[in-house]
């Protein structure tokens, strides 16, 4: 009798998809009269019903504002929202809820350390480092930065596999590197950076390092403590959990010295014309009513993830990336872009005979939703010379059924354009 | 959802093999084209001679779409005037967005009705009118670049 890996026998026993897919409201629709094939996760990810039930019960009960009023729901809103950044502080495995910041999403989080961080620390001749396969989001603010303050911006090259290697990595470090901002996860391709290592690195060189965690959170492991990074930053949206919210972790230490992001209510502790004294963490940088209805979803998206083993979660996406990948590549004229090793839920791939942007009208008449295009990461699209990719993306919801439908319906790409 | 609707084979054809598919020479006006959300990317350059379009030629990347409304549009336009060809893109504009458009007007755009099906899919209007945008670029602004965002 043949060996079977402990893992693929568990995940088979104990992660059951279609029971996960019951929780998952929009998978049950049709879309053009054919049943909906989800593949774009790594867009956003669809909300389970205790998530949607939480935000609707912010709504209809417990509807007011936070950390202010006496009367009782807004005490009921507050603990819940507090609730909540317990809630990330722990699935992140931070020391403390003082370096949770509540944001929009992973965009915000990234600005804000640009904003408050970089604005009263980079000098002139100073180096923030990024790698080629960044989102816009993890570009943009530091080219900002940089324009502001006559800092440099260096990248770090990839590999045409897609993959970060240290050589790389440690031939862009300098004396000047204050800090690097980087993926964890690679939304393009699926790439897993060496982030452990390549944190040790920078911290050696005396640099900060903030991880970009937006395609990570739902597919690896995350332990700021263990990573040792300085920041980190997510969107509640992918992780199963509304739009809107997201959040950005910050050692306390390096959090406390830093200035405010925006100004106004809940950041202060008082406000005088002359002065203004600020709040303590992490109020400090949650200017403004916040999302409190988008925290509280978020918590449930937490409470939702980890009622399962997220070992079991990772090993069936990883079989289903596997099945995925062997029946693409068979899939003749395709070509997949980005092949590292050890790469997550994620599938860019192009067609000989059809434009991304055709396939996917093609294969959403089929009822499968994927991303076509630059996926925000231009330079990753610039370094295969190409101006697109057709992206198939993975959750916990997707099983082997979902690729055999994406395969099927890109017969129709080649039905139709031969 | 009929795919065929949009992809009739005038379109497959032309966007297999674009026509036009070169700069003239001569030629005293260009225009660039691009859509940020795909990345397709079209440089568009004519001749006009006093008020007719003499001459016109494209080259660039994109989809079917976008590449086989390019194609046909520099086959529609080559010998017309500026005040001909705005009104052809107006009629083509009203065609692929909305039902607005009468039978008349259907009529006037000839080989280019085979795009009416785009109407039915709002994501790909603006691969089918990146090669007007740029025409219209370079008939009325010789510097910058058409975007279709």
């Amino acid at each position: 009798m043949n060996e079977v890996s402990p893992i693929v026998a568990a995940s088979s026993e104990a992660f059951d998809v279609q029971r996960v897919r019951e929780d998952f409201p929009a998978l049950h629709q049709d879309v053009h009269g054919k049943p909906l094939v989800y593949l774009d996760s790594a867009a956003t990810t669809l909300k389970p019903q205790s998530v949607i039930d939480a935000v609707d019960e912010v709504y209809a009960r417990d509807c007011a504002n936070i950390h202010r009023a006496v009367h009782l729901l807004s005490q009921r809103a507050t603990a819940r929202f507090e609730e909540a950044r317990e809630k990330v502080r722990a699935f992140l495995n931070a020391s403390k809820k003082t370096e949770i910041v509540f944001t929009r999403g992973t965009t915000e989080a990234i600005n804000l350390v640009s904003h408050s961080w970089g604005r009263s620390s980079l000098r002139e001749g100073d180096e923030v480092l990024v790698t080629e396969l960044e989102h816009h989001s993890n570009i943009v603010p530091w080219q900002i930065l940089c324009q502001q303050t006559g800092a440099k911006l260096v990248v770090v090259p990839m590999t045409d596999r897609g993959e970060v290697l240290r050589e790389a990595f440690e031939n862009k470090l300098s004396e000047r590197t204050r800090l690097v901002a980087m993926a964890h996860v690679s939304n393009a391709l699926g790439t897993v950076l060496p982030v452990s290592e390549l944190i040790a690195l920078a911290h050696e060189r005396g640099a900060l390092v903030l991880l970009d965690g937006a395609q990570a959170v739902s597919h690896v492991d995350v332990d700021v403590q263990a990573l040792d990074c300085d920041f980190y930053a997510f969107s509640g949206h992918k992780l199963y959990g509304p739009t809107g919210i997201g959040v950005l972790y910050g050692k306390e230490r390096l959090l406390d010295k830093m200035p405010p992001y925006q100004g106004g209510g809940d950041m202060i502790r008082s406000v005088t014309f002359e002065e203004t004294i600020y709040n303590d963490l992490p109020y400090k940088f949650e200017a403004g009513t916040p999302h409190i209805a988008g925290a509280v979803g978020l918590g449930a998206a937490i409470d939702y993830f980890s009622s399962f083993d997220a070992e079991l979660i990772h090993a069936h996406e990883n079989a289903v990336l596997h099945y995925a990948t062997e029946a693409l590549k068979a899939v003749p004229g395709l070509r997949l872009i980005g092949t590292a090793p050890g790469k997550v839920a994620a599938l860019s791939f192009l067609m000989e005979s059809a434009h991304p942007h055709d396939i996917g009208t093609i294969v959403d008449a089929e009822g499968v939703a994927i991303r076509t295009g630059h996926h925000c990461a231009q330079p990753v699209m610039e370094h295969f010379g190409i101006a697109a990719t057709a992206r198939a993306s993975l959750g916990m919801y997707n099983s082997r059924d979902d690729i055999d439908a994406l395969v099927a319906a890109l017969r129709k790409v080649r039905e139709l354009f031969g | 959802m009929d795919l065929r609707e949009l992809y009739q084979e005038v379109i497959l054809d032309h966007g297999k093999n674009p026509r036009n598919h070169r700069f003239p020479e001569p030629h005293n006006r260009e225009g660039r084209g691009y859509n940020p959300l795909c990345g397709d990317k079209i440089a568009l350059r004519l001749q006009l001679d006093g008020e007719t379009i003499s001459d016109v030629g494209f080259v660039g990347q994109g989809c079917a779409i976008s590449q086989a409304s390019c194609s046909t549009m520099t086959e529609a336009i080559k010998g017309k005037t500026v005040p001909e060809v705005e009104a052809l893109f107006s009629k083509f504009h009203t065609m692929v967005t909305s039902d607005d458009g009468s039978d008349e007007d259907l009529e006037a755009l000839g080989k280019l009705a085979v795009f009416a099906g785009v109407r039915e899919f709002p994501m790909r209007v603006k691969c089918a009118t990146l090669g007007w945008h740029t025409l219209k670029q370079a008939l009325h602004d010789e510097s910058g670049e058409a975007k279709t965002e």
